[in-house]
């Protein structure tokens, strides 16, 4: 009998462990938020937010320094933007043909090619936007150089694909059989069948795709870092007079000016707490993002 | 029915998963060293009374239960859950060998009770395949994977394991329902045995093999039990005009 | 158009977008491959980088990806697989376990360089480990924590709750039950999962640029306090950062080659032997 209980409390203890390992993730989420928080408290309180999210002059290390990042937060957006611009019709056509049109053979190849892409380091992605693209962009467009947001948009959609890809294709293929039965009953073709009855009842896991490739696209650091420019500006042009962001103008990310500034900002200073806040913003962007997702993929449920 | 003592008494259990009703009032008494057959019609709560008998149905936390069980001379919830599923064991309806040997699959149950020597596992192993009819037929290979074995050698080697911890009761789910005729008959010739040594419960869709196997038989409708009579009355003269419709083939 | 004409083409194009995105992977495995082969020898892989990094090779930078790879894992596989265990095993409905799964989603989604400041900000300045291997693969080990727990979790999904029930109904405890008769036929999935996911660390620059790589640290780190050079970070530098960018080129090109090749054999391998027991598997 007492054995039992020595069993017993033995089951106890490791019931507990395990749950207290598990809520460790909570624990680290937490940490990370709060250690985000108060060591960017101190830029935020001597600063204001108002001037870190609409200023536009960024000089954290000058002696009349500059607190504006509005201009990284607009390349930030820009290059992501532009990225899904590209990445969603490609993504969605990716997973189109693999749930719908392949024969079983292809998919089974075009699944794990597509995937690898996931793989690749995006130190490397970077290299080749960097050797290959940004060349052929500043001869093809006539530039100085081919650093340009525009070259980030290319090779940041290349990276954003797989994460689309793989949960689209998992909400078409989850779409039921009698669905596009009836549709086919109906007299629908194929074509007809996927634009109309397919994708809309798929419509909240390519949503939830859509969301979670924008979130990718906004905390990808090494690709922009090597390729978009890394200037401090906000170039637009003006296409019959109303003003747009210019793509083949260099710009500077969020999550370069942390990688760029990190390494060698002194520790407590004033321009160390207003990286926090870059991450902070960042933290806010993804996390809102993953939330959406979330919400958009359980709406059933809720 | 014959009064034999009961070894476990089930009174007045109702069951829920969420709001769907399983059980309803079920009140029976299953005698010791007996076989006793339940069978009705799909849906109708078998195989959940039949995990109240060993509480598998504590694994499932959608599971609300009202009434209560005795095993001998307590009701279950006042055992240990391991050590009663220990005591009273159950085979499941699909065979469920671990894709380990037989030997391994045998010995499961001893080691967790912590028993090492290598003589005493060997002749457990030995006896319950003997038990279970099975010894003849695998004693060479012993060693090899019990995923090689048959389907109905798969099942055999489950009652096998089973007998291995030497319970007091043995809960039978459909055993033969994945298996041809000729292991069908194997296992209900191993069940007529082992009614020497064990209280057999078995649920069953196949009234034939109820009539031939069982002391006992419990028809269910719809959550309910319907009528509980020997086998031989249940059979031949039933009491109720469902449970003859039932026996008949005349039923959905 | 006509009917027949429109779903032609749409056929086409969305075959044609498909066919693309593999023709980009192959593209750009080609592009390096082709510039690279060349600078690839055996004294590439295993000479330290000498003349300010313009000759030489790169065998710290692979030690250090290496060690950086695997103390991570060694750190978060326990921590990943434990709370796969519990999330799988153990936990019911309600709205601590709810956290938890949205506390892990969501640390899948924090970008890179955000774990990089962290590690900066708690490891290396607050906890005073200083730039170092240490700082790094714990960094990254918060990384590859929701990595792992998905490929562990994915794992015990596959053994059917029969496994279970057979041996709970032997009067196997409930810890008993998932010791002996699901973890070890879970392990090969979990451990091919993790795997994965040390090819995704190993290629990871922005944490560890914040947190321990070095810029040129031509030695073989001998503890876990001391900063080590990284491919990732030895590419970029060498892409962007050297004073002589064109001279450096080439070594470049064979930096990106050796980790894509790492990264690349690592997750197929992975794959490979996760199909392989998926094929063998009896159950
Ligand atoms: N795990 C479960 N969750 C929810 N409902 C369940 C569960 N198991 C069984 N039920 C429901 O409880 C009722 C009784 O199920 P049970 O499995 O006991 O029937 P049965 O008589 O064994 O049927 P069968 O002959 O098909 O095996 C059914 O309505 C079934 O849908
Ligand atoms: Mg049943």
């Amino acid at each position: 009998m007492t054995n039992r209980s020595v069993t017993k409390t033995k089951e106890q203890v490791i019931e507990t462990g395990l749950f207290v390992v598990a809520f460790m993730t909570v624990v680290f989420l937490m940490l990370i938020l709060g250690f985000l928080l108060t060591r960017a408290w101190p830029a935020v309180q001597e600063v204001g937010l108002r001037e870190f999210l609409t200023g536009t002059r960024w000089m954290p290390s000058s002696r009349t320094p500059g607190y504006g990042a509005f201009t990284m937060i607009y390349g930030s957006l820009m290059v992501a933007t532009g990225a899904l611009v590209v990445s969603i019709p490609w993504g969605l056509a990716v997973a189109i043909y693999i749930s719908e049109l392949a024969p079983a053979k292809v998919r089974e190849v075009l699944k794990p090619t597509v995937e690898t892409l996931a793989i690749f380091p995006s130190v490397v992605i970077g290299f080749i936007g960097l050797v290959v693209l940004a060349p052929w962009v500043a001869r093809t467009f006539g530039l100085s150089h081919g650093l340009t947001a525009f070259t980030g948009v290319i090779m940041l959609s290349i990276m954003a694909l797989p994460t689309i890809v793989s949960i689209a294709e998992d909400a078409i293929a989850s779409v039921p059989q009698e669905f596009k039965e009836a549709s086919y009953a109906l007299g629908a073709n194929k074509m007809e069948t996927i634009l109309f009855v397919i994708l809309p009842a798929a419509r909240s896991g390519v949503t939830a795709a859509i969301m979670l490739g924008f979130g990718r696209a906004i905390g990808e650091t090494m690709t922009l870092l090597m390729v978009a420019g890394n200037a401090l500006s906000m170039p637009t042009t003006r296409v019959l007079g109303l003003p747009l962001p210019n793509f083949f103008g260099s710009v500077r990310t969020l999550t370069a000016t942390i990688a760029i500034e990190g390494l060698d900002v002194p520790w407590g200073s004033l321009h160390y707490s207003s990286l926090f806040v870059i991450g902070g913003i960042l933290f806010t962007f993804t996390f809102a993002v993953n939330l959406v997702a979330e919400m958009v993929m359980h709406r059933k449920e809720v | 029915m014959e009064s034999k003592q009961p070894v476990m008494s089930s009174r007045h259990i109702s069951l829920w998963y969420d709001k769907t009703r399983a059980l309803t009032d079920i009140t029976m008494d299953i005698p010791e060293k007996q076989v006793t057959a339940i069978i009705g019609p799909s849906g109708c709560g078998k195989s959940t009374f039949l995990k109240t008998l060993n509480r598998m149905t504590d694994l499932n936390p959608a599971v609300k239960m009202g009434g209560f069980i005795n095993f001998l001379d307590k009701p279950l919830q006042q055992y240990d859950v391991v050590e009663l599923r220990r005591r009273v064991g159950m085979v499941f309806q699909k065979p469920n060998p671990f894709p380990k040997s037989i030997y391994d699959n045998i010995t499961f149950g001893l080691r967790l009770q912590g028993v090492k020597k290598k003589s005493d596992l060997d002749a457990v192993v030995e006896s319950s395949l003997r038990r279970a009819a099975l010894w003849d037929e695998v004693k060479d290979r012993l060693k090899q994977s019990a995923m090689g074995l048959s389907g109905g050698q798969q099942q055999r080697l489950c009652i096998a394991r089973a007998l291995a911890v030497n319970p007091e009761v043995v809960l039978m789910d459909e055993p033969c329902s994945a298996l041809d005729p000729v292991a069908t008959a194997k296992i209900e010739d191993l069940i007529l045995q082992l009614k020497q040594e064990y209280t057999i419960v078995i649920v069953t869709h196949n009234m034939q093999q109820a009539a031939r196997i069982s002391d006992g038989t419990a028809f269910f409708l719809s959550s309910q039990l319907v009528e509980y009579d020997t086998t031989v009355k249940m059979f031949e003269n039933p009491g109720d005009q469902r449970t003859e419709d039932y026996i008949t083939g005349r039923f959905g | 158009m006509s009917k027949y004409w429109q779903q032609k083409l749409f056929t086409i194009v969305v075959s044609a977008a498909a066919l693309f995105s593999v023709g980009v992977l192959f593209f750009a495995v080609y592009w390096i491959a082709k510039d690279s082969i060349g600078v690839i020898s055996w004294e590439f892989i295993t000479d330290m980088p000498r003349r300010r990094m313009t000759e030489g090779g790169i065998w710290p930078a692979i030690v250090g990806t290496v060690y950086v790879s695997l103390l991570t894992m060694v750190f978060a596989v326990p921590l990943g697989i434990a709370t796969a265990i519990y999330l799988n095993e153990y936990a019911s409905k309600g709205w601590v376990v709810r956290m938890i799964r949205l506390a892990i989603r969501n640390l899948a989604g924090v970008p890179s360089i955000v774990y990089g400041l962290f590690g900066l900000g708690l490891f290396v300045s607050t906890l005073g480990l200083g730039h170092s291997l240490l700082s790094a693969a714990l960094t990254l080990a918060l990384m590859a924590l929701p990595l792992i727990v998905s490929a562990s979790e994915e794992a015990l999904k596959t053994i059917p709750d029969s496994f279970r029930e057979g041996a709970l109904a032997l009067g196997a405890t409930k810890w008993q039950a998932v010791r002996h008769q699901v973890l070890p036929f879970a392990l090969p999935g979990m451990i091919t999962g993790s795997v994965l996911a040390l090819g995704r660390i190993a290629g990871e620059t922005a944490p560890i640029i914040l947190t321990g790589a070095a810029y040129f640290y031509p030695l073989i780190p001998r503890s876990v306090g001391e900063q080590f050079m990284a491919l990732p970070y030895h590419l970029y530098i060498l892409a962007t950062q050297h004073e002589q960018v064109a001279v450096v080129r080439p070594l470049a090109y064979g930096t990106a080659l050796v980790l894509l090749g790492l990264v690349l054999s690592m997750s197929m391998g992975a794959i490979l032997v996760r199909s392989y027991i998926r094929r063998r598997r009896t159950w």
